[in-house]
């Protein structure tokens, strides 16, 4: 981790150093550019800590880039924002965080003209604004990175980026002034993209490149990224910083809205923290520590780390796959799966590490659904005993399986449906809950809303759509429906990706208690502390293979990448 | 409420529309509104006629509205009402000398299993083979009225006319037409339609299956990790649909014509996408919209008798319009958005 720190800190103090005449040493003009980076290394290593810095304390403008002053915005009887204040210094990066509802979004997307608030007023640049849509804004120089990005999936790069702000010569898109002009902005940010490419073809990470860029094309002074890491691999959320950086050194003032402690102290110059609407903090990120975030994120002391208590595991299986394998698309391809075997027992969690995309989705498809070929080609798979390699999915949950889905949304919800026919999913057809085929839905009432009062799903209420809640209440909702089951097997999938620490903390505890209760785990993620914190032991998984294990506190986090990246 | 207040607001929008296009055609939009109400509702035989003509959308409407439930489109209900009273007719014709009641339980047995099997095939082509059902229910609509010419003309041709009809059906098959409606051949099948109106809700909100289906309708990947089949439901859902559009056959056959007329349908299979739309795919909503476009379709014939300058035609212009303010959707949410500020 610290390796690579001083690495992007050594490549950006190499590139400022050219840009920046201030802080330029006698001589380097006619010096290349490795000479400088050499002649610097030393003094650079041992600044790598507090480089990042440097530009807030830098800074002499007293003018805020931002300031919002009271801003009030009301959805119905719940106060989104309530009196919120915040200011952002130009040329910095200002972490935004809370809890998912806190209000948050919702306060940058009245600063990006998204709504009006109710009251309060925007300030960009000493100048107080008043915006009718998010044109004024980006006229203005706001520009915002969403969540989900808007893109144009069959277009290319360059269509996209140029959407709705085409240079016309003679009534068709000028594309090589688009191009020249794109040209010299990547050269200057650091942000290279393929622009004849197809958007969809292209990865997440570079997607979000060109959504950045797409904000630069308009000449945006100040770039609002909502969540920008939710959907990136961890090389791809480094990527993105470093090139967040070179944006701020390049003058850029960054927004960027977060749940993430950890990208918020490696990142940020200043952070404000939202609670429930209102700001419960603002500070240098240097002054704060994450349980300080934490605890005012949450409104209480939050345990970050859960201590927990040695397995007592049984000798029983849980699960057992032997010599799993999934063919490659194409004949000879790199087989997706190859000789996949371990063994989960009950009352002991295994966790599977290792970067997105070697694997552990196709892992996950095989062993839910073996009989699909698509899903497997080759190997076999027991739970509880049980051969399951041709059951449908539907008798092997029956066996006290829950799942806990990769992606939430894709597989685990009915968006637009109420939480109690979510609670339902994959339980319809058990006795409790439908009989002769009619649903018993008195039974649903009671079961669910016990369900939701003992998970803390919030808000406590059955009849709104699974979409409206939060995605840590999304979640906890999914781990109250998969642990009706009485499940002896848990097979849990990322299970705090996108969710605040709140929900981290509750859903690690439930996890840790369905083995304590003698249920086998298999937990597989891409978070490093999900993996440490819970795993009895730990696997590695790299280009389709399982290349390591590891007892619980014989690894480190270090020695767990090194394995992770393959060697 | 605003479920209810929409579509009505919508309907309202569409006809004002619609009478200004009339008054382009020079009639006097009052005069026509009154004449379309007169027509459609004006006495018991005319309003009987409406119930005529919104029993068969019920049906369509409902075929459309269940797969629609399941994240499925289907356009095949014209094909599947061509077979369903194909059969009906078949079966009555085949076997004259049955007697009531089991002639008509016959028949409409017949006209649900045509129906079916109509809508099944795609379903099980797009669980199984992945191809899409809106292509393959539209080619099976031609390869209905196909089969319904060719059983028609060549097989139970009616001797006795020069019209494409089949032989009629044996008198135990007709079913009782209701005599408040002076005359109007509103028949046992009305009560049926507002039946199988009930039943489908409880299908799709009570009922395991039916929970199932629009699982797979919001999420199919989600319903195929909860462990649902959802090749299977596809399947149901669009044999389902075909048997309800099938059931337009026994209106048709055993409670109108007493045989099966090539081209007897105005197209109730397509006008049923519509039905469903604007019924927000759920029962009710189905009947209610069901009334209103038999209303529309009795309503424009006056109009066609009594102006001048407006034809039959204009119905569909009218239709046309309702429709495309009920899936102005986007219009609906850009209003809100500019009251909400």
């Amino acid at each position: 981790m610290d390796h690579h720190f001083e690495r992007r800190a050594l490549k950006l103090a190499c590139n400022r150093q050219f840009r920046s005449a201030a802080i330029k040493p006698p001589g380097s003009v006619a010096a290349s550019r490795q000479g400088i980076c050499d002649a610097t290394r030393l003094e650079v290593l041992t600044l790598s800590a507090q480089i990042w810095t440097l530009p807030a304390t830098m800074a002499v403008e007293t003018t805020a880039a931002v300031e919002l002053r009271g801003l009030t915005k009301r959805f119905g009887s719940v106060h989104a924002n309530d009196g919120v204040n915040l200011r952002v210094e130009p040329g910095t990066i200002h972490g935004v965080i809370g809890e998912n509802g806190a209000g948050k979004s919702t306060a940058m997307k009245m600063l990006y003209g998204i709504f009006p608030p109710d009251a309060g007023e925007i300030i960009v640049h000493g100048e107080k604004r008043v915006w009718a849509s998010p044109a004024d804004a980006i006229a203005a120089g706001i520009g915002m990175v969403h969540q989900h990005f808007m893109l144009a999936g069959p277009y290319s790069a360059l269509d996209n980026i140029v959407l709705g702000a085409e240079p016309v010569r003679l009534g068709v898109i000028d594309r090589r002034r688009a191009r020249i002009r794109l040209d010299s902005l990547a050269r200057q940010y650091g942000l290279p993209v393929d622009w004849g490419a197809a958007i969809e073809e292209l990865p997440v990470g570079v997607q979000q490149r060109i959504e950045i860029l797409k904000l630069l094309y308009r000449d945006a002074r100040i770039l609002i990224l909502d969540e920008p890491t939710a959907v990136l691999t961890p090389q791809e959320t480094n990527e993105l910083f470093r090139n967040l950086k070179n944006l701020r050194d390049e003058g850029k003032t960054i927004l960027l809205i977060t749940h993430k402690l950890k990208e918020v102290m490696s990142f940020t110059d200043r952070v404000t923290v939202f609670r429930a609407g209102k700001v419960t903090g603002e500070m240098a990120t240097s002054q704060t520590n994450p349980q300080e975030l934490a605890n005012l994120m949450v409104g209480r002391k939050v345990v970050l780390n859960i201590n927990v208590p040695v397995a007592r595991s049984r000798d029983e299986l849980a699960m057992e796959v032997v010599g799993l394998g999934l063919a490659g698309p194409v004949r000879g391809s790199r087989h997706k799966l190859s000789d996949v075997s371990f063994s989960v027992r009950r009352g002991e969690i295994v966790g599977i590490a290792g970067v997105e995309g070697n694997g552990q989705s196709e892992l996950l498809q095989a062993v839910l659904h073996p009989r699909e070929p698509l899903c497997r080609t080759s190997g076999t798979v027991r739970f509880l005993g049980e051969d399951v390699t041709h059951w449908d999915a539907r008798k092997i949950r029956d066996l006290g399986v829950a799942v806990i889905p990769e992606d939430r949304q894709r597989e685990g919800l009915l968006l637009e449906r109420p939480v109690s026919e979510n609670f339902l999913l994959g339980l319809q057809r058990s006795s409790a809950f439908s009989h002769a085929g009619l649903l018993n839905a008195k039974n649903l009432q009671t079961a669910a809303a016990q369900a939701v009062e003992e998970y803390d799903v919030r808000p406590r209420d059955l009849t709104i759509p699974a979409g409206n809640l939060s995605g840590g209440n999304q979640q906890k909702l999914i781990v109250a429906r998969e642990f009706q089951r009485q499940p002896r097997l848990v097979i849990a999938a990322q299970p705090t990706r996108g969710v605040d620490v709140g929900a981290i903390e509750f859903v690690h505890n439930r996890i840790v208690r369905a083995r304590d209760e003698g249920a086998g785990v298999l937990l597989v993620s891409f978070e490093l502390e999900d993996i440490l914190t819970l795993s009895d032991r730990i696997l590695v998984m790299y280009e389709g293979r399982i290349v390591a294990e590891f007892q619980r506190g014989q690894v480190t986090e270090r020695e767990l990448g090194l394995k992770m990246a393959g060697s | 409420m605003r479920k209810l207040f929409q579509p009505v607001l919508a309907v309202a929008f569409g006809l004002i529309l619609g009478l200004g296009v009339t008054r382009i055609a020079g009639e006097s939009p009052w005069h026509v509104l009154q004449i379309l109400w007169r027509s459609a509702f004006g006495s018991s035989y005319d309003f009987g006629m409406t119930l005529f003509y919104s029993t068969p959308l019920i049906f369509t409407g409902l075929a459309v509205a269940v797969p629609f439930q399941a994240g499925l489109f289907n356009i095949g209900a014209e094909g599947q009402l061509t077979l369903g009273a194909l059969a009906a007719a078949a079966v009555g014709a085949v076997w004259p000398g049955v007697p009531w009641p089991l002639a008509p339980a016959l028949a409409i047995l017949a006209a649900v299993a045509a129906g079916t099997i109509w809508g099944a095939i795609p379903g099980w082509l797009r669980a199984k083979r992945g191809s899409h059902e809106v292509i393959n229910t539209i080619m099976l609509n031609f390869v209905a009225a196909g089969l319904a010419s060719y059983v028609t003309l060549y097989l139970l041709k009616n001797p006795d006319t020069q019209n494409p009809e089949t032989r009629p059906v044996g008198a135990g098959y007709l079913i009782h037409q209701f005599g408040i409606f002076g005359g109007a051949p509103v028949s046992l099948a009305l009560p049926l339609a507002i039946l199988a109106a009930v039943l489908v809700w409880i299908l799709l909100w009570r009922t395991v299956v039916g929970y199932e289906m629009r699982a797979v309708g919001q999420n199919e990947s989600a319903a195929r990790a909860a462990g649902i089949n959802t090749g299977r439901m596809t399947i149901i859902a669009l044999a389902v649909a075909g048997g309800l559009a099938g059931l337009v056959g026994v209106g048709e056959v055993l409670g109108n014509a007493g045989k099966f007329r090539l081209g007897f349908s105005p197209e109730y299979g397509f006008i049923g996408i519509a039905v469903a739309l604007l019924g927000r795919n759920q029962p009710a909503g189905v009947v209610a919209a069901a009334l209103l476009f038999g209303a529309l379709h009795k309503g424009t014939a006056g109009l066609d008798l009594e102006t001048e300058h407006v034809t039959r035609e204009l119905s569909l212009v009218l239709q046309a319009l309702i429709i495309l303010s009920v899936s102005a959707d986007g219009l609906w949410s850009w209003m809100k958005k500019r009251e909400a500020p």
